[in-house]
């Protein structure tokens, strides 16, 4: 089985961390991911950029409303994230637009700017 | 990272919605302040023990509440009353408060208490530190450290900023939408002096600056998670990380200024830089310029460049020319004729500055462009009047070190003139 392990915290405590202090914790966090990594059991890892950075698409009834910020309703549940690559936040909202299109049922879309990701492969 | 630690950013992340919300209640600075440390110290105490309530900011706004209100009847009947009556029932108490604070709270609260901040009364110097102590929570020592000053001239400071706001009222009727966006401006304005008040340092005040602009950076997100939708304030932060993204490579070892096109890119901060860029394109998407976007704007071609030879000066020409549309300045028409001059050649630049004269015949900078657009045309004897003038209008030994560097090539050009290269 493959779970996807999401992290949560507070980002103001972690953004106001020094130079040193975060690169200290990644530095601990690398060597748990250079570890499950030989042992074939990591896939990528992203580190994502304040929710400050994030736009959100929600379906409604005509046209998906964007709005700015982060997904904020407590009555949807996180069901499934992609990663993609794109020039701009128009081409990741596009994206996003294709997606609600092929999916039929409401939801919404944040679209979150990713800081770092280490493209760590599961074994085929 | 121990507890402790953890406990000590929590409190200071947790400190402008807190001490907002106990100026509601108060209506008065100092009181809510005190209510505050109140409030912290009962953290330290209870969080180790009980581990770290569900939200913290709720929590310190009831306790601070509390204790300030005991505070009150305790010298009311001078009689203590115990500590405890206070503690007892905060598991409920919590939740209701967590339950009708929400963001659309804190944001006035928020902005009232940045608005206190930058009263037209107070001189900007005053304005900044005010924000430092009140929102910030830096401690008076630390702030007078940033600003050179002994930490009892601070202190005077800070006070006498405190009593002018206290005379003038702090306004707190819920704002209607254009005064919420005039305030808004004001504290745009005033986040945007503590990060320059860092920026702007050189040599070894420098790295006892660097907070300044953390702080502001910290203050501008901390708006924008507020007011989610104002491209402005995207701008604003935008603004700010691409300038700091570069704090490393701006100084040599002897803490002069280097200039952008000399500076070591692989020192550039890749992640503020990312951070810069998103909200850029978030704010773009509004619609809605404003001064701040368009700088971020050109801070990001800069970022964008992996070399400067990289640069794409004339997008940036345009960028100017529309903050120049918005915000009318001799200073920003100078800069957009270094553009110009890299774009389109430094004869079209040096006829775009000159009519800048009469207004700018006190201006370092001006001098400095102007002396380097004539050397690039060959014009070496008008360039040396140039840059003799800059030099006598130099504001730090560095800047006069670098147009230095200017005269000590023409004179080397001057002795062999064969190596001259007129461009025009």
């Amino acid at each position: 089985m493959q779970y996807a392990i999401l992290c949560y915290s507070d980002e103001d405590v972690v953004g106001s961390w020094s130079k040193e202090e975060d690169e200290a914790c990644m530095a601990r966090l690398m060597t748990v991911q250079e570890r499950l990594h030989k042992e074939g059991r990591l896939g990528p890892v992203a580190r994502l950029l304040p929710t400050t950075a994030a736009t959100t698409l929600r379906k409604g009834k005509d046209e998906p409303l964007v709005l700015d910020g982060p997904f904020a309703e407590t009555k949807e549940q996180l069901l499934g994230f992609y990663v993609v690559d794109c020039a701009s936040l128009d081409e990741a909202l596009d994206i996003a637009r294709e997606l609600t299109e092929a999916n039929p049922g409401p939801g919404s879309y944040e679209i979150r700017p990713v800081g770092t990701f280490v493209p760590w492969t599961l074994p085929a | 990272m121990t507890d402790m630690e953890w406990i000590s950013q929590a409190l200071s992340s947790a400190r402008p919605r807190v001490v907002a919300a106990l100026l509601r209640y108060f209506r008065d600075l100092d009181r809510a302040e005190e209510a505050f440390q109140d409030a912290c110290l009962r953290a330290l105490k209870a969080w180790p023990k009980n581990g770290p309530p569900r939200d913290p900011v709720a929590w310190l706004i009831f306790v601070g509440r509390n204790a300030a209100i005991d505070q009150v009847r305790r010298s009311a009947r001078h009689q203590p009353l115990p500590d405890e009556r206070v503690l007892s029932d905060l598991e409920d108490a919590e939740e209701e408060m967590a339950g009708r604070l929400d963001d659309s709270d804190y944001r006035d609260d928020i902005l009232r208490l940045l608005f206190v901040c930058c009263h037209p009364d107070l001189p900007a110097t005053q304005q900044i530190a005010l924000a430092l102590r009140i929102v910030s929570g830096l401690s008076v020592k630390q702030i007078a450290r940033a600003f050179l000053v002994g930490e009892s001239a601070m202190e005077q400071r800070i006070t006498r900023a405190k009593a002018r706001i206290a005379n003038a009222g702090v306004p707190f009727d819920a704002p209607g939408p254009v005064e919420r966006s005039e305030r808004l401006a004001a504290v745009a304005a005033m986040i945007y002096l503590v990060f320059n008040e860092g920026y702007s340092a050189s040599g070894g005040e420098a790295a006892m600056r660097v907070p300044l602009c953390d702080e502001a950076i910290r203050l501008a997100r901390l708006l924008l998670r507020l007011f989610q939708s104002e491209p402005e304030i995207m701008g604003l932060t935008a603004l700010m990380l691409l300038q700091h993204a570069r704090a490393a490579a701006r100084f040599d070892t002897d803490g002069t200024v280097i200039l952008l096109e000399d500076q070591d890119r692989s020192l550039w901060n890749q992640k503020m830089i990312a951070e810069g860029l998103a909200l850029i394109d978030k704010a773009m998407r509004h619609g809605r310029a404003g001064t701040y976007q368009i700088q971020a704007a050109i801070a990001a071609l800069h970022a964008r460049a992996k070399r400067p030879e990289d640069t794409d000066w004339a997008q940036i020409d345009l960028l100017y020319g529309a903050l120049e549309r918005l915000q009318p300045s001799p200073v920003i028409t100078l800069n957009r004729a270094v553009a110009v001059s890299k774009a389109r050649g430094p004869e079209e630049a040096l006829a775009m500055i000159e009519p800048l004269a009469p207004k700018l015949s006190g201006y370092f900078h001006f001098f400095g462009v102007k002396g380097g657009l004539l050397m690039q045309l060959g014009r070496c004897a008008e360039a040396r009047e140039a840059f003799d003038r800059a030099i006598a209008l130099a504001n730090t030994s560095a800047e006069a070190a670098h147009i230095r560097m200017h005269l000590d090539r023409l004179e080397s050009e001057a002795a062999s003139p064969s190596t001259a290269t007129p461009s025009a």
